[in-house]
């Protein structure tokens, strides 16, 4: 065994099983008599269900049930809950329309359940869908962000007038607007952030078990956080107490947030196992996917900041509409808000900042976090407005991020947007990734490719986010309706193997190896004697789950605390085997010694003095090993970074080709640089899609033209580049470990890093702006526009 | 997919007739387009005629054609060293069909058949003067391609082998669309002694084309020089959410001058 402890790159243990299709996902859980569920979907973006005739459809072969959103109704199943609730600038809670399982009575978004055929087969569910009368009445659609605020636009929900959500405001109006009137210069500019769809490897799953002997059911699911789940279908929609709900999530391919929420089809199948007694299981298509997963970003935001002569930012005022979709999605309103503008601060010393955001629905697939959530948004916003702003004085764009920099003397930081940073230093990794991706040399390099008909431009993004999601009280005070602590349960077997068992949830994040390392390390047991647990409700006490880069700040702080609890206990019972005070006893890497002589007990010692008490401090102690600890965060964590990104468009055709590509990230203390390495890379992948390549576009009556993987472009292995990832670190200080978080880094930082590099290339030809993703034929246009002035010039 | 009858015949003539008898009986060959519309349920065959037990394999590579049975996959096709010495367009064209996956299950016969507007192959057949050789005759490359998913063949037709003829040079150069990776403009260029012939998949509203006014100018001057300031109009060229009319019609010249360019 070498060492494995934290810092190691411990090649991951679960990837023997991933990489050779031993993988147990959802859709591989069958049970005895399963049937099958098959969702039809509205085709239509918005109409009026006219009539919908179930009876052919039941009578088909193989058909055990078809019901109706009205059937779910009528045997009191609720609507799908929205778990954050934002108020209004007046103070008024924001308009939560219902969101049924199953429409009722209208359809509002292509791809909205209208009825579910439950067959023995999964073919003869399909077949009988076709036998599904539905007569729609069709309704004017709004299908955009900017349209649902036009005056005269269809409404999505009646009872939602001008679609708006909420009206939401944070900072101080006052002081930014009397700023913006002393400014020496005030820089503008508008931009979109473009829609996602998630597209996970594994389409979500769902299959729903009822006990008969015990009532009890068991909901399997592709989900990031079971216990929210359980949370959230028991108690308001299904009404199922916990004890009667087991909710497992077993290994899940990838999530990025879009397997948060509580999705219609998880309710669907348990309802309908309880009701048929019998399991039933939903598999997604992958059409299905694009039009049912809750999508991510669509902002459009007017950014303006206010400047002295000198370039010292003086505020920042940002308007933005975000785009809900149909429905609330699980967490959606808190995105644009609490995840996005409290952080436009960034990594700059502004001193005063206001931010307005109207979240609208639209006839569309409902939009929701998605990896970064939020503060790709606001980075996004604040690093192209940096650019722009060196564009319009003729400054240098790295020396007016240095003199903007919040330095590394000034921590703990209180922003003007609610958020206090513990620490950082932006200058540092600045300098590191500049320095890696040879910035100064940038020129001749331009040169070289010019010669070569090839326009290279260079762009970099100092940027910063708040993960570690979140203070229980913080975020109670902002509308979240849950807590967001951790909880871990460290079990110390009689013989000294180790199961941890953890709320937080591994999709992809490679959980049973960090967390293995980070018990190794404390208790001195090597990684293959430690089992890391999740994603089942009947094992695990409680969890909030994975996202928001919170599994090892929160989720790895509370097994800290439940090893201290381990530690602790161990000591006691160290001191009576080795008839010492407990206070001379040391513990060290799997070893108990009494200070300051050579008596010692191993774990392995203690742990079966503990589970066969013979010489034993009963009286005092109880015999076991086994201790649980839930740890609430005191502040969210503020990983940051520098990503510059080097790439060349061919004027031709417009096409960009990736040169270089370093990201430098300060994301705390490491666990394991191999998997940071990967996590990086695999956001900077995504970041390098957005940029470039994704768009959800829907057509103005609200159909969605990118349905599919021959019209969505997910980014190939040959559209990157090597992404060379570096770190230098500070250490969070309010956490246990020191750690940040690095799981939404690379999608964070390095959209705007790509759209600098992209506009930069086009220097000569005096663009200021353009919004993504970058594709070659939105470039070759505006090149084409631009030439006849370049020729003029 | 919904049910369908499943036939493996052993010889042609069994399989045109399974799709004589029944009008609603559909051909397959190597089903890299067929079985994805037939899992989105977007056609409806009673049978299905599996093709893949005819004997239609190979590469011959003679003096002055290549004929290669319509059977053959793309990967044969890209992998074959003796083709790539003789028309290294088209080892390059089938190289880039698809991925690994798809290569090592499509055919080429299947994809003339289908003559998808983006597919890749018909752009080859029409520079290289291709004939079309069917279970009943022979059809010029000239004469199959008909529009848009449409062809010279008759509903039971089934192609048995193509024979290209041997240009001088040729190249095969691709402008992918980014998700897909079909061809948004696709140019095969073939010089044969008595002239060039040039192809365009991937643009026309009609499928796949030949540019007579590029072909004129490489005929008396092989260079991309020649049809640099020749421009396409875009008007019966295909715009969607990836390319414009306008700039499908740039990248024709763009892609055309790159496949003079690299022709060997």
């Amino acid at each position: 065994m070498g060492f494995e402890g934290i810092g190691a790159s411990v090649r991951r243990k679960e990837d023997a099983r991933f990489l050779s299709g031993r993988g147990h996902y959802t859709d591989d859980i069958n049970r005895p008599g399963q049937l099958y569920a098959f969702i039809k979907r509205s085709d239509r973006p918005h109409a009026r269900i006219a009539s919908l005739q179930t009876a052919q459809a039941a009578a088909a072969p193989g058909v055990v049930a078809v019901f109706t959103g009205q059937d779910m109704a009528a045997d009191n199943v609720g609507g799908l809950p929205c778990g954050w609730q934002i108020h209004n600038k007046d103070g008024s809670p924001m308009a939560e329309p219902p969101h049924p399982v199953i429409a009722i009575g209208k359809v509002r978004h292509v791809g909205d359940p209208v009825a579910v055929v439950i067959a023995e087969s999964r073919q003869a569910a399909k077949d009988a869908a076709e036998l599904l009368e539905i007569e729609y009445d069709d309704l004017p659609a709004v299908a955009t962000t900017l349209d649902a605020l036009e005056p005269g636009a269809p409404t999505v929900h009646d009872d939602v007038a001008g679609n708006v959500c909420y009206d939401w405001h944070i900072g101080d109006k006052g002081t930014v607007d009397a700023a913006f009137a002393r400014a020496a210069k005030v820089v503008k500019l508008e931009l979109t952030n473009n829609r996602l769809v998630p597209n996970a490897m594994e389409p979500r799953a769902a299959l729903g078990d009822f006990d008969t002997s015990s009532g009890d059911f068991t909901l399997y699911t592709t989900s990031q956080n079971p216990h929210v789940i359980r949370l959230l279908m028991g108690a308001f929609v299904l009404h199922i107490p916990e004890n009667k709900l087991r909710v497992v999530a077993p290994d899940v391919g990838g999530g990025f947030g879009s397997k948060i929420y509580h999705y219609a089809e998880e309710a669907i199948v348990t309802w309908a196992a309880g009701k048929l007694r019998r399991p039933v299981k939903w598999t997604a298509e992958r059409n299905e996917s694009f039009m049912s997963d809750a999508h991510g970003r669509d902002h459009v935001s007017t950014a303006e900041m206010a400047l002295d002569a000198d370039g010292t930012f003086l505020a920042l005022r940002v308007a933005t509409i975000a785009n809900m979709g149909a429905y609330l999605s699980t967490f959606a309103p808190c995105v644009p808000t609490y995840l996005y503008a409290t952080l436009l601060a960034g990594v700059y010393k502004t001193p005063a900042i206001y931010a307005e955001v109207k979240a609208v629905f639209t006839n569309t697939v409902p939009v929701d976090a998605y990896r970064g959530a939020g503060r790709p948004e606001a980075t996004y916003l604040l690093e192209r407005l940096v650019d722009v702003i060196a564009h319009d004085t003729g400054m240098d764009r790295v020396e007016i991020r240095r003199k903007n920099f919040i330095p590394a003397d000034a921590f703990p930081y209180q922003t003007p947007v609610a958020l206090q940073y513990d620490s950082g230093n932006y200058e540092m990794t600045l300098k590191a990734a500049l320095d890696a991706a040879d910035f100064a040399g940038f020129e001749a390099r331009r040169a070289a490719a010019r010669a070569k008909g090839k326009l290279r431009g260079i762009g970099i993004s100092t940027y910063l986010e708040a993960c570690g999601i979140a203070p229980s009280a913080v975020v109670g005070s902002l509308g979240a309706r849950a807590g967001l602590y951790e909880v871990a349960n460290v079990k110390v077997h009689p013989t000294g193997s180790i199961t941890v068992y953890t709320g937080t949830h591994s999709h992809g994040q490679g959980h049973e190896t960090t967390f293995a390392q980070l018990i190794s390390d404390q208790m001195g047991v090597p990684i293959d004697q430690i089992e890391v647990v999740h994603g089942d409700t009947s094992k695990i006490p409680f969890g909030m789950g994975t996202y928001g880069s919170r599994s090892l700040a929160v989720g790895g702080s509370a097994m800290v605390k439940a090893m201290d609890k381990i530690i602790a206990k161990g000591k006691k019972i160290a001191a009576h085997l080795m008839e010492a005070a407990v206070e001379d006893i040391e513990f060290d890497k799997g070893t108990f010694k009494v200070a300051g002589t050579d008596k010692s007990k191993t774990l392995t010692d203690i742990s079966l003095a503990a589970y066969v008490p013979h010489n034993y401090p009963i009286e005092e102690l109880e015999p076991g090993l086994d201790e649980t600890a839930f740890y609430d965060p005191k502040n969210f964590t503020f990983p940051g970074g520098c990503h510059v990104c080097e790439l060349e468009i061919d004027q031709e055709t417009g096409v960009v080709e990736m040169v270089n590509f370093v990201a430098v990230d300060d994301v705390g203390r490491v666990i394991n640089p191999m998997i940071v390495e990967g996590q990086v890379q695999g956001g900077v992948a995504q970041g390098i899609g957005q940029a470039l390549l994704e768009n959800a576009i829907y057509d103005s009556n609200g159909q969605l033209l990118s349905g599919s993987f021959m019209d969505y472009t997910m980014p190939r292995a040959n559209d990157l580049v090597n992404i060379s990832v570096g770190t230098e670190i500070t250490l969070c200080t309010h956490n246990p470990l020191g750690v940040k978080g690095c799981g939404e880094v690379g999608a964070i930082g390095s959209p705007p890093a790509v759209m600098n590099a992209v506009i930069d290339a086009l220097k000569e030809y005096g663009i200021r702006h353009i919004d993504m993703p970058a594709t070659g034929a939105k470039l070759w246009e505006i090149l084409q526009a631009n030439r006849p002035k370049m020729a003029a010039e | 997919m919904y049910d369908f009858a499943y036939q493996k015949p052993a010889s042609v003539a069994d399989a045109v007739k399974l799709l004589g008898d029944d009008p609603d009986a559909k051909a397959l060959a190597g089903g890299q387009t067929f079985i994805p519309v037939l899992k989105q349920r977007l056609a409806k065959p009673s049978t299905i005629v599996d093709l893949g037990k005819l004997d239609l394999r190979g590469i011959t590579v003679g003096a002055d054609t290549v004929t290669i049975g319509a059977m053959t996959t793309h990967a044969a096709v890209a992998s074959s060293e003796e083709l790539k010495a003789k028309i290294p367009g088209l080892q390059e064209l089938a190289s880039w069909i698809g991925d690994e996956a798809v290569r090592h299950r499509g055919t080429m016969g299947g994809s003339l058949a289908n003559n998808d507007p983006a597919a890749c192959y018909p752009s080859a057949a029409l520079a290289m003067d291709a004939t079309i050789k069917t279970d009943r005759r022979e059809i010029k490359a000239d004469d199959f391609f008909q529009g848009m998913f449409t062809t010279a063949l008759e509903p039971n037709e089934i192609i048995t082998s193509i024979t290209f003829k041997v240009p001088q040079k040729s190249a095969y150069e691709k402008f992918r669309n980014p998700a897909s990776r079909y061809a948004i403009v696709g140019v095969f260029v073939a010089q044969h002694a008595n002239g060039v012939r040039l192809a365009i998949t991937g643009a026309g509203q009609g499928g796949v084309f030949r540019h007579t006014a590029f072909e004129q100018a490489l005929s008396s001057n092989f260079s991309p020089d020649a049809i640099a300031g020749i421009a396409t109009p875009p008007d019966d060229l295909n715009g969607d959410i990836h390319a414009s009319a306008e700039y499908r019609a740039h990248l024709i010249n763009v892609v055309a001058r790159r496949a003079v360019a690299k022709a060997r």
